[in-house]
This record gives structure tokens, C-alpha cells and sequence, in this order.
């Protein structure tokens, strides 16, 4: 024990001398996590539309209305043919171009329906999908409404057919704001940044700078080197993650509505289990360019599977299963379920075994694949 | 004035001696290619992200857990089970019998959602043509509870239509929908520009941020300043063995897009690769301050890296449409160079545009190179701290 002791002081004193590494390791997933959720949000609002009409006539300026105060839409520009809508899109200055025929309101009430072209530009992601599938729904709004006008005018209303209403609630965020999903998956990813990169580095740079051979050359055991290594940036991580739970209430408001001692439970087992990958990365890496890509190279997988920005749910089964072998995908459910739903221990048991196991793999490899002789 | 004749002689200048510049280009070479596991990594990790990226990640949602509670058990709700069971979008998790059971299975994370049938559906609607359903969503996730929720209202009615056959809307506006670039609907397409852009921004950078810290750290920096070399041929030399990496790098990515994920390029390949060019002198410039303001290899590459991966891959404007931040954050994704090159690769490569569309970003790119550039030179210290 006074062996460890001396290598956790050793690892305390490199840690605080060097000041930029440690603004680096507190400041900054503290503002990036202050800052990035602001952004981080997928509810589309001003999609730019651009509007061709040919018919002129009431009806259609009655839809154009219907859709400016929608409040989804920017009404870029009405230019007359469609060739000059298609400007505006090609310069990404609008995303959708909605185009109504002549004769619009002529053959909707002669013929009871007529087709207008909705253009979307599809390469521009979220935007125009949500764009297009906000359009659809205005203008099925806008139909009711019209079946109404029409109906009631010329026949007595016999409606005795079935209808169904569904009666929706929104559970755990009633006014479905996107911070609640985004705030407490970006402190994961931060706290996974952190601990991943940092502990990559830090053998290898012993490595580097030769400072490994005079540990290599004292009586210290694998576990105590590795131990050493493990307890300082465990302790970093879970300041971090404290900080960041303080953030969290401090700025968004939002505090675990399940127990804390099972979110800090997670989050101590967690950060074992990744500062083991970031130790096990280090031992296989000989310089620090190579520990950096190689953790940068797993890191980049744990954020794009961990469902953070896309669904688990509809992953191939293939990807499901990588998405099950990697920890983020683990820990930021877990997070997830606790501060917003308040799941309690019996609820996410099996995450925790889970986490248990990557910790006790990665490490238990790390110890073995760390050699004292080169 | 005559003891102004008695200047001291300046020496001229030595001209730039390529040969010398040749030599130190295949030095930095060596360095990069007798490193094969960072090389494999850097081959890997755009292989990866394509494949990922083209066949694992949608923004689509499909396969969402939902719970049904059928306090009616009659041939409708039996009818509208059948029709969610069927439906992809939907996997049935087992029948609930109370609110209880329906807060447990959201807790565990096996529901996103929950369909709740009154006890006299059935009987609701045929008698008085009108009936109920609850539907409870998990809007801890409000992207996927918007999208559920439309889901399953239209599932409802369709259910209804085919009730009521002849209770057609009889006014109707249909709007037929046409995909501009993507007639096919091809997921990648909105992928692979943000994927590169986003590899580039970070492993160019990422690259060049340890190139001269690690002479400083290793101490053969000392070597390389008393060498006849001067700074912006240093600088020059440590560059182009990562341009020469890049480039191969992207034609890769290209490639694997072309023939793995059916991407099309429909511009001008020659101008792609000029711009892409321009954009990877960009990072490398950027990484070469980080490396010259920095101390230590360890503090270069968490800047380039941790500090660079979130604000990239949010501010880039692929995954989160940029129009939608708040003004601040608009601002300040004008200074991140991925932004541009953003835009110039779609515009090029999938909307086929030529340079007239894009000269205003590749400006914004060449000027912020250029500048890069001459801070790193001015950070560039000749004297050992």
C-alpha cells in the first residue's frame, strides 16, 4: 500500500504541475457543456420555402396563408416559374419549393381533388425531411378545413361514420424540449473524452520520454504501476462528472429525478471500465501519436453507435450488437433513464453487470498486456 | 555622412535551396511512414466511419418498443394490435394491464411508447361513432416521440378508412413529393460530405498539431533550428508528407462512397479535389499553430482533438441544421473552416454546381489558410524556451 501511495503522489504532482493540461481536463467539457446542447437540437423551425403559384387564385392564396403562419416556414421568394425556384435552391437559400399548377382551384372543386408539387432538397438532411413532412401535414390540415367550407355550403353534414381521436401525453417532458435528451448524453461524452484520451496518453508518454524504464527498474508491481495510473483520473472523472451534474441543474434545470447514488454508482464504474481501455490502449501504443488515433479511432465508434445521434432502435441487428459491446452505449442509457425517468436499481441491473464486465475485462487485459521488459 | 559609408556588410540572403527543402521532405516522410500503426489508423478509421455511417446509422427511426394496455379486448382493438404488430416501425413488447406496469417498462427503457385502450372502445365506437385512445410517449426523446406519434396516428387512420370505406374526404389537395439530388432516397447522401469534412477537419489537424511539439518534446528541435533551414520551410516540409496522407485519404473515401454507398458524384471531379486540397492546407495549417503554441505533444492533441470533436461535428451544420442555433452559435460557426467545406462538397459533389456556386466559401477558405498560416509562422520560435 505505501508503494501506491507514493506512485498516486508522483501521479498528483505531474498531473497539477502541467496547467494547460489541467484547464484542458476541467474547463473544458465544463463550457463545452454549458455551450453545446444550445446547438445541439434537431427541432426545425424556418425552413425556407419558396413558392410558385400559377393558379392566383383565392384558394391558393388562402393555402399560402395557411402555411406562412404555420410558423414552420420562411417564405423566401415567389418567383413565377419554377426554373428560377430552382436558383434558390441550388445556392441553399431555400430547402423546399412548393409549386401549384394552374387551374388549382378549378379542378379541385370541379374534379374534388387536385395534385401540387412539393420539391424537396433531399440531400439537406433533417431539415428538409422534417420541412417536407411539416408541408404534408399544414396542407392535411388545410384539406379538413376545406372538406368543411365545401360540404357545409352545399349538403347537410351526415357524418355518422366511426372515428377514432388519439389522446396524446407526453410523459417525463411534457413540452418535449430537446435539452433534456441532449444535456445529459453530452456530459456522457465529454466524461468519456476525458477519460478515454487522457489515460491513453499518460503511459505511453512515460514511454516516450524514457521515464518508464525507472519504474520498470523498481520492485513495483504490475497492478500497483497500473493502480497508480487508474486512481488519479478516476477521481478526475468523477470531479468532472460532479461538475457536471451541477451544470446541468445550475443552467438547464434539470436535476436526477432518481436517486444520485446510483447515477455516481454508474458513473464509478463507468469511468473504471473506460480509463481500463485508455490504460490497455497505452500499453499496445509506443507513441503518443499512435495512443491518440488509436483512442480517437474508438472514440469516434462509441459516439456514432452509442445513440446519441441516431436511434439504437433502428440499427441493423449487426449494429445493434456492436452498439451493445461498446460502454457509452451502456452508461448514457443508464443516465439517460435515471435523471429523466428516475429509474430506479432493479430497472437498469442488468447495465451495471454490463459495465462490471467491461471494466474487469479491459483493465484485467491492460494488467497482462503491460510489460515490465521491452 | 562619410562614417556612413562603413555600414557593415549585410549578408545577401542564401536563396531558397530546393535540393536542402527535398531532403527535409523525405525526412519527414521517414517519420510518417516507419509509424505503420498510426498509418494503419488513419486507413482504417475513414473505412470504418463510411461503413458505419452508410449502413448502420439512419436518421430514420424504425423498430420503437411499445406496450399496448386493452382494457376493451374486442375485434377492434384486436384489429388496430395487429395492424402496429405488422407495421416495421413498431415492435410489440407484451400486453400491460395497468398504468404501474406501463411506468416499470419506460423506467427499464424496453417502451418508447404505450397505447392505451379505453374499456368500451368497441362499443364507443360503433354506438356513438366516436372512440378514445390514450397514447402515452417518452418524450425524454421528443425527436423520436414526434416521429411515433404521426406514425401511429396514421396507422389509426388507415384503421378508420377502412372502417368508413365510403366516408372519403372529398375535397383534397396531394401534394406529390419529389426528391431534388436524391431521387432514390439514398440515407448516404446526407452522410458522407459531413463524414469527410469531419475526418478531415480532425485528423489533418490532429496530424500537424503534434509536428513540431514533438521535435520540441523529443529534443531534436535544437537540430532542426540550427540547420540552414528557415522557419517557413520547416513548416513546409512538415506539411506535405500529411497533404500527400490526406490526399490518398480522401481518394479512399471517395472511392468507398462511389462503389460501397452508390454515391454519385455529379460535378466536376478535378475542382473536388482542388477544393479538397485547399481545405486539407487549411488543417494542416491549423494544426501547425496548435503545434507551435503548444508545450507539450499531450496538450496538442487534446486541443486538436477533445477540444475540436464536439464543436466540429455540431457546428459543421450536418448533423443539427445550423439555422435553427441561436445567433451566437451561428457566429461562431463562421470561424470553423469544416462549415465551408461542408458546403462546397455538397454543392459540388452531389448537386453537380460548378465553381460559380461556391467561389464566395473557397475565398472564405483561402483567406483563412493564408492567415493561419502566417500566425503559425509568427508562433514559429527560433530559439530554444
Amino acid at each position: 500500500m505505501k508503494v501506491l501511495g507514493f506512485l498516486l503522489q508522483k501521479e498528483f504532482r505531474q498531473i497539477f504541475r502541467d496547467k494547460t493540461i489541467l484547464a484542458m481536463m476541467f474547463a473544458m467539457p465544463i463550457i463545452q457543456l454549458i455551450i453545446m446542447p444550445l446547438a445541439a437540437n434537431f427541432e426545425v423551425k424556418n425552413v425556407n420555402l419558396v413558392y410558385v403559384d400559377h393558379d392566383h387564385s383565392s384558394l391558393s392564396q388562402k393555402l399560402v396563408h395557411k402555411i406562412a403562419s404555420s410558423g414552420y416556414f420562411k417564405l423566401v421568394a415567389t418567383p413565377s416559374s419554377y426554373g428560377s425556384a430552382m436558383t434558390f435552391i441550388e445556392v441553399g437559400d431555400a430547402d423546399l419549393v412548393l409549386e401549384i399548377p394552374a387551374g388549382f382551384e378549378k379542378n379541385l372543386v370541379r374534379e374534388g381533388s387536385q395534385r401540387i408539387n412539393l420539391s424537396v432538397d433531399a440531400i439537406n438532411g433533417t431539415k428538409s425531411v422534417i420541412g417536407g413532412g411539416y408541408l404534408q401535414a399544414v396542407i392535411k390540415d388545410f384539406n379538413r378545413a376545406l372538406d368543411l367550407n365545401i360540404k357545409l355550403a352545399t349538403t347537410a353534414s351526415t357524418n355518422t361514420a366511426a372515428a377514432i381521436s388519439v389522446d396524446t401525453v407526453n410523459w417525463y417532458n411534457p413540452r418535449a424540449e430537446y435539452k433534456y435528451y441532449m444535456v445529459p448524453g453530452i456530459l456522457v461524452l465529454l466524461l468519456t473524452l476525458i477519460g478515454g484520451f487522457i489515460t491513453a496518453l499518460n503511459i505511453v508518454r512515460e514511454k516516450e520520454i524514457g521515464t518508464i524504464e525507472q519504474i520498470n527498474v523498481t520492485p513495483v508491481q504490475k497492478w500497483q504501476f497500473i493502480l497508480g495510473k487508474l486512481v488519479p483520473f478516476w477521481i478526475v472523472g468523477m470531479i468532472v462528472f460532479t461538475l457536471g451534474l451541477i451544470v446541468m441543474y445550475l443552467v438547464y434545470g434539470i436535476f436526477p429525478k432518481g436517486s444520485i447514488a446510483l447515477l455516481y454508482l454508474f458513473a464509478a464504474v463507468y469511468l473504471v471500465a473506460l480509463l481500463g481501455l485508455g490504460l490497455l490502449i497505452s500499453t499496445f501504443a509506443d507513441t503518443q501519436l499512435q495512443a491518440m488515433f488509436v483512442a480517437f479511432f474508438f472514440m469516434m465508434i462509441f459516439m456514432l453507435m452509442c445513440g446519441f445521434f441516431t436511434s439504437i432502435d433502428s440499427m441493423p441487428d449487426w449494429a445493434k450488437q456492436l452498439s451493445g459491446l461498446t460502454p457509452v452505449t451502456h452508461f448514457i442509457t443508464v443516465v439517460r433513464l435515471i435523471v429523466l425517468k428516475g429509474s430506479g436499481f432493479a430497472d437498469v441491473k442488468t447495465e451495471l453487470g454490463w459495465l462490471l464486465g467491461f471494466a474487469l475485462a479491459l483493465n484485467g487485459l491492460a494488467i497482462f498486456n503491460y510489460r515490465k521488459t521491452t | 555622412m562619410k562614417c556612413f559609408t562603413n555600414w557593415p556588410v549585410v549578408p545577401k540572403e542564401p536563396p531558397i535551396d530546393m535540393k536542402l527543402l527535398f531532403v527535409f521532405i523525405r525526412k519527414e516522410f521517414y517519420h510518417v511512414f516507419r509509424d505503420r500503426r498510426t498509418l494503419l489508423i488513419l486507413f482504417g478509421l475513414p473505412i470504418v466511419q463510411i461503413i458505419l455511417f452508410g449502413y448502420a446509422l439512419s436518421s430514420e427511426v424504425k423498430n420503437i418498443g411499445i406496450a399496448i394496455q386493452d382494457n376493451a379486448h374486442d375485434i377492434h382493438t384486436a384489429q388496430i394490435t395487429e395492424k402496429i404488430q405488422s407495421s416495421s416501425y413498431f415492435k410489440l413488447q407484451p400486453a400491460v394491464s395497468n398504468y404501474a406496469d406501463i411506468e416499470q417498462q419506460f423506467k427499464n427503457g424496453s417502451i418508447k411508447c404505450a397505447l392505451v385502450f379505453p374499456v368500451n372502445f368497441g362499443a364507443d365506437l360503433l354506438r356513438t361513432g366516436g372512440a378514445q385512445i390514450q397514447l402515452i410517449a417518452d418524450a425524454s426523446d421528443p425527436n423520436t416521440a414526434t416521429t411515433l406519434t404521426n406514425y401511429l396516428q396514421s396507422i389509426i387512420n388507415s384503421y378508420q378508412q377502412q372502417l368508413n370505406p365510403n366516408a372519403k374526404i372529398s375535397y383534397e389537395i396531394i401534394p406529390e413529393t419529389r426528391q431534388l439530388y436524391n431521387e432514390e432516397q439514398n440515407g448516404s447522401l446526407n452522410f458522407v460530405p459531413g463524414v469527410i469534412a469531419l475526418i478531415f477537419m480532425i485528423v489533418s489537424t490532429a496530424l500537424t498539431s503534434v509536428a513540431v511539439v514533438r521535435e520540441k518534446e523529443l529534443g531534436t528541435m535544437e537540430i532542426l533550428l540550427v540547420s540552414p533551414l528557415k522557419p517557413v520551410m520547416v513548416l513546409i516540409a512538415k506539411a506535405i508528407p500529411y497533404l500527400v496522407l490526406s490526399l490518398i485519404n480522401f481518394v479512399v473515401i471517395l472511392v468507398l462512397s462511389v462503389f460501397l454507398l452508390k454515391v454519385e458524384i455529379k460535378g466536376s471531379v478535378a475542382l473536388l479535389f482542388a477544393e479538397s486540397i485547399l481545405f486539407i492546407i487549411t488543417c494542416l495549417a491549423l494544426g501547425l499553430l496548435i503545434s507551435n503554441v503548444t508545450a507539450s505533444q499531450q496538450t496538442a492533441m487534446l486541443i486538436s482533438m477533445m477540444g475540436m470533436m464536439l464543436p466540429t461535428l455540431i457546428l459543421t451544420g450536418f448533423m443539427f441544421p445550423l439555422e435553427n442555433m441561436p445567433v451566437l452559435f451561428q457566429l461562431i460557426s463562421h470561424v470553423i473552416p469544416s462549415r465551408y467545406y461542408y458546403i462546397i462538397i455538397k454543392n459540388v459533389m452531389l448537386k453537380g454546381l460548378g465553381f460559380g456556386y461556391v467561389w464566395k466559401e473557397t475565398l472564405v477558405l483561402a483567406f483563412m489558410t493564408v492567415s493561419l498560416l502566417a500566425i503559425a509562422l509568427r508562433k514559429f520560435k527560433t530559439r530554444l524556451a
